[in-house]
């Protein structure tokens, strides 16, 4: 599921239902601070794992192995995990962070150049072969790189790109590009086109009406789209796998994986290598937030 | 009323129908899309058929031709009605409880109340959040000695004494399917929260004016409404949970044999341990092949291309 690829929901949304409810049928006081108590209750929920890593990660070795184990740290808080943790003999986390980030960084870029001018094209033109060309979209939108591995890890092999970066942004990209394609489609649609014939009129190029009339009003979509290519890109665990095989070359998904079952395995630099892994994407997603709601049920722009 | 019940209008068709582009036209700004798909996708997939029908040695090498010998080897593995049975298990109970518990959530998460904005943002964080990670925490904590899971459950008095979860199959699989209950619930809630809010107020109030009480309205008025939200929450589900391999790689890694995996784990370890290129590519095949059922169930029931 990593980040269970969003999808586009065929429905519409409808004005904010606040109004509404606050309206008329108000609720009790009683049933709000229910409300209020089983809010809480449920971000704790979805929360805990997250402050357990966060709590680990500030523990001394020898407490975070302790039997029986203590909830909080009773030797002071090891803020200083956060720098030793870089040089720990498992593996290398500062190359394993560094690829990461250009995997992440180049798979985004590559997206947004492929798929925007080919998201304004299809909501705007159409051509023969413009359906069978959105029903491949959609359907490559519904593979993940893990179905294809044994042949991709064939294919870098042949082609002499296995344990490169440029393998495994080539398949970030070519696996996040339809969803992040299909996002900005709905967008470019949500615009009325007599915007782009009253710019033609006055003489602009097709590219100018894109990149000067067109993409200022679709950038959430964009964002949007940049921001679940790059954490989907991030968080790729399957293809890396097999694919990256060098101990530098692995993104931090891979890498973490080599602490799992050894006899005495350093906790602490886990988490704390994953809250600085899962901070900046959590930070992302929140920022559009909104949009996972709305932005993502197609054409929901109107 | 939402708008994709109606039929395409023909407002749209002859608009588009001004815009009539040739092919040649349309290349530069759909090509480099298509070069992508076809060599990063569509080839990979195809190479992959073909090399389920060789041999190839442990080294790389393509040895030879075997026709189907490939498929009727690993059909014939006395480990596959387990690992089916398990897979089957795995998709069916994660991704049940996930759509049930969803929709609670949604229909919570509906309801106005204050600072519900950042209940909203705490369910959204496993979905962000890298699924080995996650999964990371869960092993840690539900280690018979240092887990902190375990201890909370003794202090709760859910449990007599701390329990080894991750060292026999049954319990390992039960956690494996917790945490992916727990990953799978933020995309689902979110999909099932979309679908409440298109829920058109006024149809709400007639019921109310009608005197049909909470629950009658939900099953009778909101539940059906709900119908093609919760066709892409579940067929993604369906999807992603089949293919998922690390919740299950990390929480039944300790454990000898292939009891415990699924599809997908014993695809993995066919491809990493026993470096068997050829087997893993026939596993592999039987596996796209049920995706692409999945794939095609999608597009007939939910309909994705129909707002062009």
């Amino acid at each position: 599921m990593a980040i269970a690829p969003a999808r586009t929901v065929p429905v519409q949304p409808s004005p904010q239902p606040r109004t509404r409810k606050y309206g008329a049928d108000g609720v009790s006081r009683r049933t709000m601070v229910g409300r209020i108590v089983v809010g809480v209750l449920v971000a704790i929920l979805f929360l805990v794992p997250y402050l357990v890593m966060l709590v680990g990660s500030l523990k001394t070795r020898s407490e975070i192995l302790a039997v029986p184990p203590r909830y909080f740290p009773q030797d002071g808080l090891q803020v200083g995990n956060y720098l030793t943790m870089w040089s720990t003999p498992e593996t290398p986390l500062t190359y394993n962070l560094i690829s990461t980030v250009v995997i992440a960084v180049f798979a985004t870029l590559l997206v947004l150049l492929v798929a925007t001018p080919a998201a304004y094209y299809t909501a705007r033109f159409n051509f023969p072969g413009r359906m069978a060309f959105l029903f491949l979209v959609i359907v490559t939108q519904m593979l993940q790189p893990a179905v294809l591995t044994a042949g991709l890890f064939r294919q870098m092999l042949v082609l002499d790109l296995n344990d490169t970066w440029v393998a495994m942004i080539l398949i970030n990209a070519a696996f996040n590009l339809s969803f992040a394609l299909w996002i900005m489609h709905s967008f470019f649609a949500g615009i009325p086109k007599e915007v782009d014939e009253a710019a033609q009129l006055d003489g602009a190029s097709r590219l100018a009406v894109l990149f000067r009339i067109n993409l200022p009003l679709v950038w959430p979509g964009i964002v949007t789209a940049i921001i679940f290519t790059f954490v989907a890109s991030w968080n790729e665990f399957a293809a890396s796998l097999v694919i990256m095989s060098t101990a530098e070359n692995q993104p931090l998904s891979v890498a973490l994986t080599k602490f799992i079952g050894q006899y005495a395995t350093s906790w602490q630099y886990v988490f704390g290598v994953s809250i600085v892994a899962i901070v900046p994407v959590i930070v992302l997603f929140a920022l559009i937030e909104k949009r996972l709601i709305g932005g993502l049920t197609a054409g929901s722009v109107k | 009323m939402s708008t994709f019940q109606q039929p395409p209008t023909t407002r749209i068709r002859t608009e588009r129908g001004q815009n009539r582009e040739s092919l040649v036209a349309a290349l530069p700004w759909i090509g480099p899309v298509l070069i992508l798909i076809f060599g990063v996708v569509l080839f990979p997939a195809a190479y992959m058929i073909y090399n389920s029908t060789r041999r190839i040695s442990q080294a790389g090498t393509d040895v030879e031709g075997v026709g189907f010998a490939n498929f009727s080897r690993v059909l014939a593995d006395p480990n596959l009605p387990r690992i089916l049975l398990n897979t089957l298990v795995w998709v069916v109970v994660v991704v049940t409880v996930t759509v049930i518990l969803s929709l609670a959530l949604a229909n919570f998460l509906n309801k106005p109340f204050p600072g519900r904005t950042l209940v909203r943002m705490a369910v959204v964080v496993p979905w962000a959040a890298s699924v080995v990670m996650t999964t990371t925490v869960f092993y840690y904590g539900l280690d018979r000695d240092y887990g902190i899971m375990n201890t909370f459950l003794v202090d709760i008095g859910l449990l007599d004494s701390p329990y080894g979860f991750t060292k026999n199959v049954a319990t390992a699989l039960g956690a494996a399917i917790v945490v992916g209950i727990f990953v799978s619930i933020p995309f689902t809630t979110y999909t099932l929260l979309a679908g409440l809010q298109a829920v058109p107020g006024d149809i709400l109030e007639a019921a109310k004016m009608d005197g049909a009480g909470k629950v009658r309205t939900y099953f009778l008025v909101v539940l059906p409404q709900l119908r093609s939200a919760l066709a892409v929450a579940v067929l993604i589900n369906v999807i992603n949970v089949f293919n998922n391999l690390p919740i299950l790689r990390i929480m039944t890694g300790s454990l000898p044999g292939y009891s415990a995996d699924t599809l997908m784990t014993y695809i993995f370890k066919v491809l990493q341990f026993d470096r068997r290129l050829d087997l893993a590519s026939a596993l592999s095949v039987i596996n796209f092949a049920i995706v692409i059922v999945i794939v095609a169930a999608y597009v007939k029931i939910v309909k994705p291309m129909r707002e062009d």
